[in-house]
């Protein structure tokens, strides 16, 4: 099988419109949790979320003028706005923008979203129904498939290569990047662009979650303290929104071109739980299975692992059933690996999640630094004696990091990277 | 020109994301301004809505250029 790399990243999260602001600012321990500004939630259940903030591009703000064409951004949803953005930037990063004919055949495309366009949905059924059939937008459909982040990006770069996507809810952006990681293992693709991208930050979604019960509704009044997880007064995520986005190079590619390697994914693991299609196996066991497949395909003991970026999402039963999971798994090795979430800064990005959670263990391969959870004022029992990095980053050595993502529909992924 | 012919031309300007000067009464949206069939579409419906007229498929279909929608409007509209 031939080796994968990591040569781009791009993001674009609550925190920033760029990689570096965004891991500036989780390192900083600052949070994105904010009054939801996109409607007006103040009688909703849960009024908070992490929304990306639209501006001119400076400071945190996003400013989809910079990458994507004015006629896209009014006929998609933002999910695919973030999401060619996102690629863009990693795109820009590998200095792959401008790839001959040849190579843009072997180069593809393997974006998704865990809901795709609900804020369009929502809004065009409001048009059939005041105003008929004929008031649709020609536009609707197109602008609101999961796939067409991958659609949009393979026209914008050219990029003739496979051209797909993943629906796994939560787990989408880290199984994009194992799924197209394989593409180019298997000798399908030489560059893949992969991730994944969530905009559904919108009446329906905050309501719809808010009634499946998983967003916290405690923490209206104080909304950077609500993402929390491990926390014993952890009640629900926080709705994030966003875009990560890797460029995926097959290795003796990317070295003889020269090309910065951010870090090789070498274990994916993937299971189900086949148990509820909210909740997680009460015993952990399609996680901890995610997480011994990955690192059964690496190569590597629990004691290899020095970071993990936990789904940690501050739910309730989730958080725990996790650390449960690795706790079993890593037996005496928990002593030595950090784990995070950074959920605690940036909330739940869903099928942005695990995409950029990766940029944020690449990051970490690079800098040597484990980033924060934040709130973890009184860690829940199951805690105890695990590194969770709380309130403040944690520099460390870092070689092998581990990316977990779980989604409804009992979904598990588990990303291992390290540096070459 | 009349107000008409400056309505649908700002209606095209943001649509198609084209600049202001680019849109004349011969501009072809499809061969001068990079419309496709869908913004074609689009664009009906946007004068529908802004001259409160209905422009059946038949007619939309035979309106290619800026000056074929004005000169419908002109037919059609009631004010």
């Amino acid at each position: 099988m031939r080796r994968v790399v990591v040569t781009g990243l791009g993001m674009v999260t609550p925190l920033g419109a760029s990689v570096e602001r965004t891991w500036a600012n989780i390192l900083a321990s600052k949070s994105g949790a904010r009054q939801i500004t996109r409607f007006d939630a103040s009688d909703y259940a849960c009024t908070i979320a992490c929304e990306v903030l639209r501006g001119d591009g400076s400071g945190e703000t996003f400013d989809a003028d910079l990458r994507v064409d004015h006629k896209v951004q009014r006929q998609v949803d933002p999910f695919i706005i973030y999401g060619i953005d996102a690629a863009s930037q990693a795109l820009e990063d590998a200095g792959l923008t401008d790839m001959s004919e040849e190579e843009r055949y072997r180069a593809g495309v393997l974006m998704g979203s865990g809901i795709g366009g609900l804020p369009g949905i929502e809004k065009e059924s409001i048009v059939l129904f005041e105003r008929g059939p004929r008031r649709v937008s020609p536009h609707f459909v197109h602008g609101r498939l999961i796939n067409l982040i991958s659609g949009q990006v393979s026209i914008k770069y050219g990029l003739m290569g496979p051209n797909h996507a993943v629906v796994t809810a939560c787990s989408t952006g880290a199984h994009a990047i194992g799924d197209a990681a394989r593409l180019i293992a298997m000798d399908d693709a030489d560059v893949m662009v992969a991730g994944g991208a969530e905009g559904a930050i919108c009446p329906i979604g905050i309501a719809g979650f808010a009634q499946a019960r998983a967003l916290s509704t405690g923490f209206n009044a104080t909304p950077e303290k609500a993402s929390r997880p491990y926390d014993k007064d952890r009640d629900g995520f926080v709705m994030g929104e966003g875009a990560g986005m890797v460029v995926l190079e097959e290795y003796e590619r990317a070295k003889a071109r020269g090309a910065k390697i951010y870090g090789e994914v070498i274990g994916y693991g993937l299971t189900g739980d086949a148990y509820h299609v909210t909740a997680p196996h009460p015993e952990g066991s399609g996680a901890f299975r995610s997480m011994q497949m990955a690192l059964r395909k690496a190569g590597l003991d629990p004691s290899d692992i020095d970071y993990i970026n936990a789904h940690g999402t501050s739910t309730p039963m989730g958080d725990e059933l996790e650390l449960g999971a690795v706790r079993r798994l890593f037996g005496s090795a928990i002593e030595t690996v950090s784990m995070s979430s950074t959920k605690s800064a940036i909330g739940h990005l869903l099928g942005g999640a695990g995409a950029v959670e990766s940029i944020f263990c690449l990051l970490a391969l690079r800098d040597q630094v484990a980033p924060p959870t934040l709130n973890l004022d009184n860690p829940s029992d199951g805690c105890i004696g695990v590194d969770l990095v709380p309130h403040v980053a944690k520099t460390r050595k870092i070689k092998a990091v581990l990316n977990n993502s779980f989604g409804f529909g009992g979904t598990n992924a588990t990303l291992v990277m390290r540096a070459v | 020109m009349s107000d008409i012919a400056d309505r649908v031309k700002k209606i095209v300007v943001e649509h198609l994301g084209v600049e202001a000067d680019k849109v004349t009464t011969e501009s072809s949206f499809i061969d001068d301004l990079g419309a496709d069939s869908l913004d074609t579409v689009e664009l009906v419906m946007a004068f529908e809505e802004e001259f409160g007229v209905e422009i059946p498929d038949d007619a939309a279909e035979k309106i290619l250029t800026v000056k074929d929608a004005i000169g419908f409007i002109e037919a059609n509209a009631a004010a």
